[in-house]
């Protein structure tokens, strides 16, 4: 038994391990490649080169992202046998074909058109190029549809019967399945979270160029459209987020008591636990700053309104309080953060002083990174929010994983550690060393492979002097 | 009576995926083992850019193989899965590997070395555990009640390493194929030299894995060895004979595409051949596709979606390559 727990946590550190490194490149995706669809449509409007020359910068970043996104998306697909067999055996006849739809309609969708994407416009020519970039980002779309349908289902099964054999079998019918009653909600706020970790991540590149030079038009041109989505989005989001929680709250309790840190009933109002430390063992939360009833407020709309708290659920049957309290937060100030941001620049456009303020570029420069940090604390709320179980209520975590043994999954996760970090490392480097180069008015293609003889700006002489700096650091 | 034609259909499909992963993701990790061989410079810049428009789509067709087992025969993948723990955690980090070098390699001119190493280890772990993969799945996987039983070192055997070998040949020779086809000068008088080495290696490699084959299940012997069945399964070994002349008079007549579909020719039959010695089991031995179905429902709903997707992507497959059609270079189509 003891020999048991072990390699099923080592399987579990594996699969978080594996799945949040994938994540924040897809996080990323979906974003840039939208993103990119902008770039492109806006360039085919107008005709301006600054809109030709952000998409080609951005496209050599997306491409970089996108390679190690396919390949640890790889992994992922393997991992549910590999690790979680009987996971797999079990929910295989639901899940599996939601998943061979993300295949069928998503994955070739972005491979197929990739190509053209990323060389292929000297061959196709402008509009269907464009049609190629929508494709992909359509793709990247789809893709986020089918597995967080997948994900909402294992956290709000509906729709099954379970056979002889003890699997799920779908047993209403597939539309029910598929819009199972948390995913609407995790689709836009997974979504929105995407388009503001990009927004963030651009605006930061922006940012930076702009403390450089804030003469620099493409530097402009992309820290304004981030900040764009950064007041529209941010708002927009923690709507969507109070919307998500209330689902939760109605589906699993257990992970809204988790995450406000109620270890005990509230029969005249919750208090809304700002700060403090979990302790699980006395069932209480030490040193705790807290809004008296506010947290009833919240989730009931009533100052006054009766909470249950973890008192209520079985022992054997409650997620891990402290990680899910703390990366709740962490999401939520990162949130309100971004929300603080987009105001600022609000403020700031009003004034047209949108590329004069240092503090702002440096504000927005920091937070760089937060809709990767945000993106990664909302999957661990909700992921380890739904534990112990992997099919929320019905499948234990401890009952899913494969007949393992604990010095083969070690070794396993050991040989994925060392080659992400090495691997993604490198690739992150990367990824800082194209966006550190200033934003040229005649930007390089993104590779050596194909585009040379013409550039798809109206300069298609300057590209062929620019080849070289396409593949320098 | 239909979900028994559905399990049918569902097999054929997943066959498909396989056939097309191997034919398509076979020349472009062929072209990652033989990378070391070619002159830095031009040449590799070549090799690589004739396939990287294309890798991405070739290896979706792998993630197709391994979500419809899980979707159509999930018993299957629960079981399959497990049992060929470290070879397929090795073919997913060498797929890691490679599948990075080909952006990393150009953003990183100084350590690009590097990259070309990383290209060509990656594509020999990923093709070695495929063919270990195969091969373990043929010679029969332990099994008790709803689960793996065997060891972790039960795929490791001298005839799963033979089929590994002989997986590396094979797509080397597919990779080497393609180059004749993809490119001209120096690599092509090159890939040429290769070709017609890599096409006796392969046929020898054929011979002994079909030679062992129908001794690993009394089974496979009846089908493959015994009357009547023999009668069938003769033209199988006579097809790649027919085929290989075929192949090496490509070659010595100097033809660019020829080979290269010889080349995928040899590939089919031995697929093939590897069908009719599982087939109907998708387990050799313990599991049949009926055994491992989905229920009805699972199948019917995902046959609607392939049915309606899988022409659709053929067809914009077909595009992209026709897209980049033609002779490749160091910088770039013509």
């Amino acid at each position: 038994m003891m020999e048991n727990d072990l390699a099923i946590n080592l399987a579990r550190a594996q699969f978080a391990f594996t799945v949040s490194f994938h994540f924040l490149f897809p996080a990323f995706t979906i974003g840039i490649a939208s993103y990119l669809a902008v770039l492109e449509g806006l360039w085919l409007k107008t005709d301006k080169g600054v809109y030709a020359n952000l998409y080609r910068y951005w496209l050599k970043i997306f491409a970089v992202v996108f390679a190690m996104g396919v390949v640890s998306g790889i992994v992922m697909s393997y991992q549910f046998g590999t690790n979680w067999s009987v996971f797999s055996d079990k929910a295989g006849p639901i899940i599996g074909p939601l998943m061979a739809y993300e295949v069928l309609t998503a994955f070739f969708l972005e491979a197929g058109f990739l190509g053209v994407m990323l060389f292929g416009i000297n061959k196709v020519g402008r509009k269907l190029h464009f049609v190629a970039t929508l494709a992909v980002a359509v793709g990247t779309f789809i893709s986020a549809f089918w597995i967080l349908s997948v994900n909402s289902w294992m956290q709000t099964p509906v729709g099954y019967a379970i056979n002889d054999v003890g699997q799920f079998v779908p047993a209403a019918g597939w539309w029910d399945i598929v819009w199972n009653p948390s995913f609407p909600y995790r689709l836009i706020h997974t979504l929105l979270a995407a388009y503001l970790t990009t927004a963030f991540a651009v605006g930061a590149v922006g940012a930076w160029h702009l403390l450089k030079d804030r003469t620099n038009p493409g530097a402009r041109k992309m820290f304004s459209m981030a900040m764009w989505m950064a007041a529209l989005v941010a708002p927009a989001q923690i709507f969507m987020g109070d919307l998500h929680g209330l689902n939760t709250l109605e589906h699993q309790p257990a992970k809204v008591m988790a995450m406000e840190g109620h270890y005990q009933s509230h029969p005249d109002g919750a208090p809304l636990i700002l700060f403090g430390i979990p302790n699980s063992k006395e069932k209480r939360v030490d040193y705790a700053i807290e809004i008296p009833k506010a947290s009833s407020l919240i989730l009931k709309h009533d100052l006054n309104a009766p909470l249950a708290g973890l008192d209520t659920i079985p022992d054997q049957d409650e997620p891990p309080v402290g990680i899910v309290f703390w990366s709740f937060r962490v999401m939520v100030g990162l949130g309100f953060a971004m929300l603080g941001i987009g105001l600022w620049s609000l403020l700031a456009r009003s004034r047209k002083k949108l590329y004069d303020w240092p503090w702002l570029h440096r504000a927005a420069l920091v937070m760089g990174p937060s809709g990767f940090i945000a993106v990664l604390a909302g999957w661990v709320t909700t992921e380890v929010g739904r534990q112990p179980f992997t099919v929320y209520g019905l499948l234990r975590t401890s009952e899913s994983a494969a007949p393992l043994d604990a010095p083969a999954v070690a070794a396993s996760l050991l040989a994925f550690v060392l080659v992400y970090f090495v691997v993604f490392g490198a690739g992150i480097i990367y990824l800082f060393k194209l966006a550190a180069k200033t934003p040229e008015a005649h930007e390089p293609t993104p590779d050596d492979a194909p585009i040379r003889s013409a550039g798809i700006t109206p300069a298609a002489a300057v590209l062929e002097g620019d080849h070289e700096e396409g593949v320098a650091p | 009576m239909n979900g028994i034609d559905l399990t049918v259909i569902w097999a054929g499909i997943i066959a498909f995926a396989v056939v097309v992963y191997v034919i398509m993701d076979g020349f472009d990790l062929g072209i990652g083992i033989l990378f070391p061989n070619f002159k830095v410079g031009p040449d590799r810049d070549t090799a690589m850019n004739s396939i990287a428009p294309v890798w991405d789509g070739n290896e979706t067709w792998l993630v197709l193989g391994g979500g419809g087992l899980l979707a159509a025969f999930p018993l299957a993948y629960a079981i399959i899965l497990p049992a060929l723990y470290a070879p397929l955690i090795a073919m997913l980090l060498g797929l890691v590997l490679r599948g990075v070098a080909f952006e990393f390699r150009w953003r990183d001119p100084a350590h690009r070395a590097r990259w070309d190493f990383a290209f060509t280890a990656g594509s020999v772990i990923a093709t070695f555990a495929q063919g270990i993969t195969l091969g373990a799945l043929l010679q029969g996987i332990t099994v008790e009640g709803r689960a793996y039983a065997g060891g972790w070192w039960e795929w490791l055997t001298p005839f799963s390493l033979l089929t590994g070998f002989a997986l590396l040949v094979g797509y080397a020779l597919l990779g080497c194929c393609w180059l004749i086809w993809k490119t001209e000068g120096s690599l092509q008088r090159q890939c040429y030299s290769y070709a017609g080495r890599l096409g006796i290696l392969l046929l020898v490699a054929i011979a002994l894995v079909s030679a062992a084959t129908p001794f690993l299940e009394a089974e496979y012997y009846t089908r493959w060895l015994a009357y009547p069945g023999i009668i069938a399964t003769a033209q199988i070994p006579l097809a790649t004979l027919i085929i290989s002349v075929l192949y090496f008079r490509s070659l010595s007549k100097q033809q660019e595409a020829a080979p290269f579909f010889y080349a995928l020719g040899l590939f089919g039959l031995s697929l093939i051949g590897l069908a009719v010695s599982m087939w109907p089991d998708v387990i050799p031995g313990s599991i049949t596709i009926w055994q491992a179905a989905a229920p009805y429902e699972s199948q019917l709903f995902m046959l609607v979606g392939a049915g309606i997707m899988v022409p659709i992507i053929l067809a914009y497959t077909a595009w992209a390559y026709w897209v980049f059609r033609g002779k490749v270079g160091s910088d770039g189509y013509h």
